[in-house]
Protein backbone atom coordinates (compact mmCIF):
# COMPACT_ATOMS: atom_id res chain seq x y z
CA UNK A 1 0.00 0.00 0.00
CA UNK A 2 1.34 3.56 -0.90
CA UNK A 3 1.35 6.35 1.32
CA UNK A 4 -1.44 9.06 0.72
CA UNK A 5 -0.48 12.39 -1.13
CA UNK A 6 -0.85 14.88 1.47
CA UNK A 7 -2.10 18.52 0.24
CA UNK A 8 0.06 21.10 0.94
CA UNK A 9 -2.73 23.86 0.43
CA UNK A 10 -6.02 23.96 1.44
CA UNK A 11 -9.14 25.85 0.48
CA UNK A 12 -9.76 27.34 3.96
CA UNK A 13 -5.98 28.37 3.94
CA UNK A 14 -6.83 31.37 1.25
CA UNK A 15 -8.25 34.76 1.36
CA UNK A 16 -9.43 37.35 -1.10
CA UNK A 17 -6.71 39.62 -1.56
CA UNK A 18 -3.55 37.09 -0.75
CA UNK A 19 -0.36 37.17 -3.19
CA UNK A 20 1.42 34.13 -4.39
CA UNK A 21 4.42 34.45 -4.94
CA UNK A 22 6.13 36.43 -7.72
CA UNK A 23 7.99 34.26 -10.33
CA UNK A 24 10.66 35.78 -12.56
CA UNK A 25 12.41 33.82 -15.43
CA UNK A 26 15.01 35.03 -17.98
CA UNK A 27 13.42 34.67 -21.45
CA UNK A 28 15.55 33.56 -24.47
CA UNK A 29 15.09 32.51 -27.87
CA UNK A 30 15.83 29.06 -26.47
CA UNK A 31 12.85 29.17 -24.07
CA UNK A 32 10.66 30.88 -26.97
CA UNK A 33 11.48 27.82 -29.43
CA UNK A 34 11.11 25.20 -26.40
CA UNK A 35 7.70 26.74 -26.39
CA UNK A 36 6.74 26.75 -29.50
CA UNK A 37 8.04 22.78 -30.60
CA UNK A 38 6.65 21.70 -27.01
CA UNK A 39 2.53 22.73 -28.44
CA UNK A 40 3.32 21.64 -31.95
CA UNK A 41 3.39 25.53 -32.95
CA UNK A 42 5.42 25.84 -35.92
CA UNK A 43 4.99 29.11 -37.22
CA UNK A 44 7.93 30.89 -38.04
CA UNK A 45 7.50 34.06 -36.02
CA UNK A 46 8.40 31.67 -32.94
CA UNK A 47 11.74 30.50 -34.29
CA UNK A 48 12.75 32.41 -37.04
CA UNK A 49 13.81 35.70 -36.50
CA UNK A 50 14.04 37.29 -39.42
CA UNK A 51 10.79 36.29 -40.52
CA UNK A 52 9.33 37.67 -37.26
CA UNK A 53 11.54 40.78 -37.93
CA UNK A 54 10.76 41.46 -41.66
CA UNK A 55 7.12 39.98 -42.08
CA UNK A 56 5.70 40.04 -38.66
CA UNK A 57 7.16 43.78 -37.91
CA UNK A 58 8.01 42.45 -34.41
CA UNK A 59 11.53 43.27 -32.74
CA UNK A 60 12.71 38.88 -32.31
CA UNK A 61 10.75 35.64 -32.15
CA UNK A 62 8.50 35.93 -29.09
CA UNK A 63 6.21 33.26 -26.84
CA UNK A 64 3.36 32.04 -28.45
CA UNK A 65 0.13 31.88 -26.44
CA UNK A 66 -0.32 27.93 -25.52
CA UNK A 67 3.41 27.96 -23.79
CA UNK A 68 1.81 31.66 -21.93
CA UNK A 69 -1.10 28.94 -21.23
CA UNK A 70 1.91 26.06 -19.80
CA UNK A 71 3.71 29.39 -17.96
CA UNK A 72 0.67 30.75 -16.49
CA UNK A 73 -0.38 26.84 -15.10
CA UNK A 74 2.92 26.17 -13.24
CA UNK A 75 2.70 29.29 -12.08
CA UNK A 76 -0.58 28.33 -10.46
CA UNK A 77 -0.02 25.02 -9.42
CA UNK A 78 3.35 25.64 -8.05
CA UNK A 79 1.26 27.62 -5.20
CA UNK A 80 -1.54 24.72 -4.98
CA UNK A 81 0.86 21.82 -5.38
CA UNK A 82 -0.79 18.86 -7.31
CA UNK A 83 -3.94 18.48 -5.62
CA UNK A 84 -5.01 22.12 -7.53
CA UNK A 85 -7.36 21.21 -10.35
CA UNK A 86 -7.29 24.15 -13.10
CA UNK A 87 -11.46 25.07 -13.98
CA UNK A 88 -11.20 27.90 -16.26
CA UNK A 89 -8.84 30.36 -17.64
CA UNK A 90 -9.07 33.26 -20.04
CA UNK A 91 -6.50 35.39 -21.24
CA UNK A 92 -6.39 38.44 -22.93
CA UNK A 93 -2.61 39.37 -24.72
CA UNK A 94 -1.78 42.58 -24.45
CA UNK A 95 1.87 42.51 -25.84
CA UNK A 96 4.72 39.94 -26.85
CA UNK A 97 7.35 38.63 -24.25
CA UNK A 98 11.13 38.44 -26.64
CA UNK A 99 14.29 37.14 -25.60
CA UNK A 100 16.27 39.40 -23.29
CA UNK A 101 13.00 39.92 -21.75
CA UNK A 102 12.86 39.22 -17.89
CA UNK A 103 9.14 38.00 -17.63
CA UNK A 104 7.30 38.10 -13.97
CA UNK A 105 4.61 36.54 -12.93
CA UNK A 106 2.83 37.70 -10.30
CA UNK A 107 -1.13 36.70 -8.89
CA UNK A 108 -3.55 37.80 -6.25
CA UNK A 109 -7.10 36.10 -5.15
CA UNK A 110 -10.04 37.82 -5.80
CA UNK A 111 -12.64 35.01 -5.25
CA UNK A 112 -12.67 32.49 -2.40
CA UNK A 113 -16.14 30.52 -3.36
CA UNK A 114 -17.75 26.84 -2.46
CA UNK A 115 -19.78 26.00 -5.18
CA UNK A 116 -23.45 24.30 -4.72
CA UNK A 117 -21.87 20.80 -4.89
CA UNK A 118 -19.23 21.47 -2.60
CA UNK A 119 -15.99 22.21 -4.49
CA UNK A 120 -13.75 24.57 -3.49
CA UNK A 121 -12.42 27.22 -6.12
CA UNK A 122 -10.46 30.16 -5.72
CA UNK A 123 -10.12 32.64 -8.62
CA UNK A 124 -6.96 34.06 -9.01
CA UNK A 125 -5.59 36.64 -10.77
CA UNK A 126 -2.58 36.59 -12.51
CA UNK A 127 0.02 38.85 -14.63
CA UNK A 128 2.85 38.18 -16.85
CA UNK A 129 4.62 41.56 -17.34
CA UNK A 130 8.44 42.53 -18.89
CA UNK A 131 9.78 45.81 -16.77
CA UNK A 132 6.30 46.49 -15.12
CA UNK A 133 4.49 46.33 -18.26
CA UNK A 134 1.33 44.04 -18.66
CA UNK A 135 1.72 41.30 -21.87
CA UNK A 136 -0.66 38.95 -20.90
CA UNK A 137 -3.52 38.81 -17.91
CA UNK A 138 -5.05 35.69 -16.78
CA UNK A 139 -7.80 35.52 -14.71
CA UNK A 140 -7.98 31.12 -13.59
CA UNK A 141 -10.46 29.87 -11.66
CA UNK A 142 -8.81 26.44 -9.92
CA UNK A 143 -10.16 23.84 -7.36
CA UNK A 144 -8.46 23.14 -4.05
CA UNK A 145 -9.23 20.60 -1.45
CA UNK A 146 -11.57 21.53 1.30
CA UNK A 147 -10.38 19.08 3.45
CA UNK A 148 -6.95 16.84 3.72
CA UNK A 149 -9.23 14.09 2.82
CA UNK A 150 -10.64 16.06 -0.34
CA UNK A 151 -9.22 15.96 -3.67
CA UNK A 152 -10.58 18.08 -6.49
CA UNK A 153 -9.82 15.41 -9.05
CA UNK A 154 -12.41 12.64 -8.22
CA UNK A 155 -14.98 15.15 -8.89
CA UNK A 156 -16.99 14.00 -12.52
CA UNK A 157 -20.09 14.89 -14.43
CA UNK A 158 -22.27 17.23 -12.82
CA UNK A 159 -20.09 17.31 -9.94
CA UNK A 160 -17.25 18.95 -11.64
CA UNK A 161 -18.45 22.78 -12.42
CA UNK A 162 -15.89 24.61 -13.79
CA UNK A 163 -17.58 27.77 -14.80
CA UNK A 164 -17.77 30.66 -12.51
CA UNK A 165 -21.26 31.24 -10.47
CA UNK A 166 -23.87 33.45 -11.95
CA UNK A 167 -23.29 37.31 -10.57
CA UNK B 1 -22.50 42.68 -50.89
CA UNK B 2 -21.45 43.26 -47.20
CA UNK B 3 -24.47 42.53 -45.65
CA UNK B 4 -24.88 39.21 -47.92
CA UNK B 5 -21.38 38.28 -46.69
CA UNK B 6 -22.86 39.14 -42.90
CA UNK B 7 -26.10 36.94 -43.95
CA UNK B 8 -23.52 33.96 -45.26
CA UNK B 9 -21.45 34.18 -41.96
CA UNK B 10 -23.86 33.98 -39.76
CA UNK B 11 -26.09 31.13 -41.60
CA UNK B 12 -23.21 29.02 -39.49
CA UNK B 13 -23.34 30.48 -35.97
CA UNK B 14 -24.35 27.50 -34.14
CA UNK B 15 -23.15 25.31 -36.78
CA UNK B 16 -20.66 22.22 -35.72
CA UNK B 17 -18.18 22.23 -38.21
CA UNK B 18 -14.82 20.77 -38.98
CA UNK B 19 -15.08 17.61 -36.85
CA UNK B 20 -11.22 16.33 -36.18
CA UNK B 21 -9.82 13.65 -34.37
CA UNK B 22 -6.79 13.72 -33.45
CA UNK B 23 -3.44 12.37 -35.05
CA UNK B 24 -1.69 10.78 -32.55
CA UNK B 25 -3.10 9.68 -29.16
CA UNK B 26 -2.06 11.54 -26.47
CA UNK B 27 1.17 10.37 -25.26
CA UNK B 28 3.99 11.20 -22.23
CA UNK B 29 7.04 12.49 -24.44
CA UNK B 30 4.88 15.51 -25.51
CA UNK B 31 3.95 15.90 -21.68
CA UNK B 32 7.45 16.18 -20.60
CA UNK B 33 8.96 18.14 -23.34
CA UNK B 34 5.77 20.97 -22.09
CA UNK B 35 6.24 20.82 -18.60
CA UNK B 36 10.45 20.90 -19.65
CA UNK B 37 9.61 23.67 -21.39
CA UNK B 38 8.32 26.10 -18.27
CA UNK B 39 9.99 24.12 -15.85
CA UNK B 40 6.97 22.83 -14.61
CA UNK B 41 7.80 20.22 -11.64
CA UNK B 42 4.45 19.39 -10.62
CA UNK B 43 4.87 15.54 -9.37
CA UNK B 44 1.21 14.98 -11.27
CA UNK B 45 3.21 14.85 -14.56
CA UNK B 46 6.76 12.92 -13.04
CA UNK B 47 5.57 10.97 -9.98
CA UNK B 48 3.64 7.80 -10.77
CA UNK B 49 3.09 7.38 -7.72
CA UNK B 50 1.41 10.78 -7.12
CA UNK B 51 -0.71 10.52 -10.25
CA UNK B 52 -2.48 7.13 -8.96
CA UNK B 53 -3.73 8.68 -5.72
CA UNK B 54 -4.68 11.70 -6.88
CA UNK B 55 -6.49 10.83 -10.80
CA UNK B 56 -5.90 7.45 -11.11
CA UNK B 57 -2.74 7.08 -13.21
CA UNK B 58 -1.19 9.81 -15.41
CA UNK B 59 -2.51 12.67 -16.95
CA UNK B 60 -1.80 15.47 -19.12
CA UNK B 61 -1.47 18.88 -18.07
CA UNK B 62 -5.36 20.54 -18.70
CA UNK B 63 -3.58 23.72 -20.60
CA UNK B 64 -2.17 21.41 -23.28
CA UNK B 65 -5.54 20.15 -24.76
CA UNK B 66 -5.16 22.24 -27.98
CA UNK B 67 -1.68 20.87 -28.52
CA UNK B 68 -3.06 17.43 -29.49
CA UNK B 69 -4.77 18.98 -32.63
CA UNK B 70 -2.14 20.65 -33.81
CA UNK B 71 -0.98 18.80 -37.36
CA UNK B 72 1.84 18.26 -38.53
CA UNK B 73 3.99 20.26 -40.03
CA UNK B 74 4.12 18.00 -42.93
CA UNK B 75 2.61 14.48 -43.90
CA UNK B 76 2.39 11.83 -46.69
CA UNK B 77 -0.62 13.04 -49.75
CA UNK B 78 -1.00 16.62 -47.83
CA UNK B 79 -0.92 19.40 -50.59
CA UNK B 80 -1.30 22.21 -48.42
CA UNK B 81 -0.31 23.45 -44.72
CA UNK B 82 -3.15 22.12 -42.46
CA UNK B 83 -4.30 25.18 -40.63
CA UNK B 84 -6.19 24.76 -36.79
CA UNK B 85 -9.13 26.81 -36.04
CA UNK B 86 -10.28 26.76 -39.37
CA UNK B 87 -12.98 28.30 -39.10
CA UNK B 88 -11.03 31.72 -37.83
CA UNK B 89 -9.47 31.37 -41.71
CA UNK B 90 -12.60 31.04 -43.41
CA UNK B 91 -13.93 34.20 -41.62
CA UNK B 92 -10.68 36.13 -42.52
CA UNK B 93 -11.45 34.57 -46.41
CA UNK B 94 -14.93 35.21 -46.50
CA UNK B 95 -14.90 39.30 -45.43
CA UNK B 96 -11.63 39.61 -47.17
CA UNK B 97 -9.25 40.97 -44.15
CA UNK B 98 -5.73 40.38 -44.83
CA UNK B 99 -4.89 40.61 -40.85
CA UNK B 100 -6.17 38.75 -37.71
CA UNK B 101 -5.26 38.53 -33.87
CA UNK B 102 -6.81 36.88 -31.11
CA UNK B 103 -8.19 38.88 -28.46
CA UNK B 104 -9.33 36.82 -25.53
CA UNK B 105 -8.98 33.20 -24.94
CA UNK B 106 -10.86 31.10 -22.24
CA UNK B 107 -10.73 27.44 -21.84
CA UNK B 108 -13.13 25.23 -19.31
CA UNK B 109 -11.48 21.74 -18.14
CA UNK B 110 -13.67 18.83 -17.57
CA UNK B 111 -12.80 15.27 -18.13
CA UNK B 112 -8.77 14.87 -17.97
CA UNK B 113 -6.92 13.68 -20.36
CA UNK B 114 -5.17 10.64 -19.80
CA UNK B 115 -2.10 8.93 -21.93
CA UNK B 116 -3.50 7.02 -25.06
CA UNK B 117 -6.93 8.83 -25.23
CA UNK B 118 -7.39 10.11 -28.75
CA UNK B 119 -9.36 13.45 -28.67
CA UNK B 120 -12.21 14.34 -31.47
CA UNK B 121 -13.17 18.43 -31.87
CA UNK B 122 -15.56 20.32 -33.74
CA UNK B 123 -15.70 24.27 -33.93
CA UNK B 124 -18.60 26.30 -33.48
CA UNK B 125 -18.52 29.27 -34.54
CA UNK B 126 -20.78 31.56 -31.74
CA UNK B 127 -21.15 34.98 -32.91
CA UNK B 128 -19.95 37.97 -35.82
CA UNK B 129 -19.91 41.15 -35.06
CA UNK B 130 -21.02 44.14 -37.34
CA UNK B 131 -17.98 46.65 -38.58
CA UNK B 132 -15.56 47.53 -35.70
CA UNK B 133 -12.71 50.18 -36.10
CA UNK B 134 -9.83 49.71 -33.55
CA UNK B 135 -6.16 50.96 -33.22
CA UNK B 136 -5.39 48.03 -35.51
CA UNK B 137 -7.83 48.77 -37.96
CA UNK B 138 -11.58 47.73 -39.39
CA UNK B 139 -13.24 44.73 -39.41
CA UNK B 140 -15.15 42.46 -37.38
CA UNK B 141 -15.03 41.03 -34.45
CA UNK B 142 -15.98 37.28 -34.11
CA UNK B 143 -16.63 34.29 -31.09
CA UNK B 144 -15.30 30.47 -32.19
CA UNK B 145 -15.76 27.71 -29.65
CA UNK B 146 -13.84 24.40 -30.23
CA UNK B 147 -15.37 21.81 -27.91
CA UNK B 148 -12.79 18.81 -27.35
CA UNK B 149 -14.10 15.18 -26.48
CA UNK B 150 -12.19 12.39 -25.38
CA UNK B 151 -12.67 8.87 -27.08
CA UNK B 152 -15.82 7.60 -24.98
CA UNK B 153 -17.42 11.00 -25.98
CA UNK B 154 -16.79 12.38 -22.80
CA UNK B 155 -15.94 16.63 -22.89
CA UNK B 156 -12.70 17.32 -21.82
CA UNK B 157 -12.91 21.19 -22.62
CA UNK B 158 -14.45 24.10 -24.48
CA UNK B 159 -11.95 26.41 -25.55
CA UNK B 160 -13.22 30.04 -26.94
CA UNK B 161 -11.51 32.38 -28.79
CA UNK B 162 -12.20 35.70 -29.93
CA UNK B 163 -10.90 37.29 -32.99
CA UNK B 164 -10.20 40.26 -34.54
CA UNK B 165 -10.35 40.05 -38.50
CA UNK B 166 -9.19 43.58 -39.74
CA UNK B 167 -7.73 45.63 -42.99
CA UNK B 168 -5.20 48.23 -42.06
CA UNK B 169 -6.69 51.59 -42.32
CA UNK B 170 -4.99 53.74 -44.79
CA UNK B 171 -2.62 56.38 -43.12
Amino acid sequence: MTAPVVPSLLHGDVSVGDALPILDYEVTATTVVLGALATRDWRPMHHDKDFAVNRNGTQDIFLNTPNQAAWFERYLTDWTGPHGRLGRVTFRMKGSVFPGDTMTLTGAVEAVDVDAVGCGFVTVAVTLAVAGDAKTTCLARIALPTSPEDNPWVRRGNQWRPSPPAP
Amino acid sequence: MTADLLNQALELVGVEQYPEVGEFPVERGYIWSSCASVENGNPLFWDDHVAEALTDGPIAPPSMVSVWFRPHNWAPGRAEVALPLQVHFNLKALFDLPEAVMTDNTIEFHEPVRIGDVLHTHQVLRSISGDKTTKLGTGRFWVIDVIYANQDGDLVAVESYTGFGYRRDAA
